[in-house]
């Protein structure tokens, strides 16, 4: 059911996604961090179960990502869509200039593609340091490299990303689409003006207060 | 991210929008991957260029390089007083040593690197302790002794060195780390050190050295670890 002065920004399937990225990844890190951090290792100890419950962590994030993608069928492949294309307005964005922007800003698009491709490396370069204990075939020297390398970019973007969905003024107000799923109107005409909702139609003459009228076909 | 507040339109609404996603995806997908065979040598390179601001920063990050690995569920507990290091095996006279009589022996001090199996790096670790001959001396050796098994205190991980081996010049047992008392997770009270190896053949937690007729296989050598872990040549690499 629709709020007045809101429009739906994220699915409920776009939401699952974002969150079970989200609780894996923090799974993962406190789990990486004591098998990383000596300190931590001293306090923990119990190195084998960590490094045991850090890789099935890693699997079951894995699977479970991949399952709500391909559960998501033809909405996700059309958020996909989304996230790949960038036009002028998303160049002339990045460069620092005033332009409108879609659902999503040509920054929050850079940070999904490479936040799934950091799950894509970070699955990669795990397996390969579970099975490289085992085999020399699967043994590489810049594995080690690659997967804490990944870990400190990813805790950069983190903290980035967590600023701007709870610190800055101008753009925490995302955290409610994030989480429920809608966000004011007002604050969608400003932020993401070239954005033209499903089946909505969102009066830009007036955008305060915002009304939300059926589109008309 | 923020958006700035809008002030034009794109004049051309309707190019052709760019597929920069999946060029950005697959680039950083194939970047990563194809790092497995760069990554190593570009850092080390990085590294090298920039070492007098790495070694700066070096003490205040979190790890200091190091990455602990343990086998059993419990790191072991230095208790110095009832801690022995036992030399037996092929021996004309069986010794236990206190950790006051050991570090009573010949000290040493090296600075040596420090390579794991897994691809890491330590270097320029400063070790104090002792040569492996001084420690075996008192002993006195069989000589139908060949090689020497190495017991630590977390069963059941041991690991083998031939005689030969072990009195290369850099090989060592190592009691202090840059300055310091071993720390519990490096191995305290004593460990094995020998720079030409790679780390599992450093045996932490020393509490027995035993002398053998010849090499048997360690904890890792049963998992399938080569038996001579040489640097560089050895378990994949250069080979």
């Amino acid at each position: 059911m629709k709020k007045a002065g809101y429009v739906p920004r994220f699915s409920r399937t776009e939401r699952l996604l974002h969150w079970v990225n989200a609780l894996g990844f923090f799974f993962l890190l406190v789990t990486g961090l004591i098998l990383y951090l000596p300190r931590l290792s001293v306090l923990v100890s119990r190195r084998q179960t960590v490094q045991y419950i850090h890789f099935w962590g890693g699997v079951a994030w894995l699977s479970v990502l991949a399952a709500v993608i391909v559960l998501g069928g033809r909405r996700m492949l059309a958020t996909a869509r989304e996230l790949d294309t960038f036009d002028r307005d998303d160049l002339r964005w990045l460069r620092g200039g005033k332009a409108p922007q879609g659902r999503f800003n040509a920054g929050q698009k850079i940070n999904a593609v490479l936040t799934a491709a950091f799950a894509v490396l970070f699955g990669a370069s795990g397996l390969l340091l579970w099975f490289g204990e085992q085999d020399t075939r699967y043994r590489f020297a810049s594995t080690v490299l690659l997967h804490d390398g990944l870990m400190y970019v990813s805790l950069a973007l983190l903290v980035g990303h967590l600023y701007l969905a709870l610190i800055h003024p101008a753009t925490r107000h995302a955290l409610r689409g994030m989480t429920l799923g809608d966000v004011r109107v007002e604050w969608a005409t400003k932020h993401h003006a070239k954005w033209e909702p499903e089946g909505i139609h969102i009066d830009r003459g007036t955008p305060s207060p915002a009304t939300l009228d059926p589109k008309p076909h | 991210m923020d958006s700035p507040p809008v002030t034009e339109h794109d004049p051309q609404p309707d190019e052709e929008p760019r597929r920069y996603g999946r060029r950005l995806f697959l680039v950083t997908v194939a970047g990563g991957i194809s790092s497995l065979y760069w990554g190593k040598a570009a850092w080390d390179h990085v590294t090298g260029v920039i070492s007098p601001v790495a070694n700066a920063i070096a003490p205040i990050l979190p790890t200091g390089g190091w990455r602990i690995y343990t086998i059993s569920g419990q790191m072991p507990v230095f208790d110095r007083a009832t801690w022995r290091l036992k030399i037996g095996g092929l021996v004309e006279q069986p010794v236990s040593l206190t950790y006051d009589e050991l570090r009573a022996l010949p000290r040493v001090e090296q600075v040596s690197n420090f390579h794991c199996v897994t691809g890491w790096s330590v270097n320029n670790v400063r070790w104090g302790g002792v040569r492996i001959h001084d420690v075996l001396a008192a002993a006195k050796p069989h000589v139908s002794a060949q090689a020497l098994e190495f017991v630590s205190m977390e069963v059941p991980y041991t690991d083998y060195l031939t005689l030969k081996q072990a009195s290369l010049r850099d090989a060592m047992l190592a009691y202090e780390m840059d300055g310091k008392p071993l720390l519990r997770e490096h191995g305290a009270p004593v460990r094995l050190i020998i720079p030409e190896m790679y780390g599992y053949k450093n045996v932490k937690w020393l509490a027995e050295i035993n002398l053998v007729p010849q090499e048997q296989l360690g904890y890792w050598e049963q998992l399938g670890y080569d038996q001579n872990a040489w640097v560089g040549r050895s378990n994949g690499y250069g080979t």
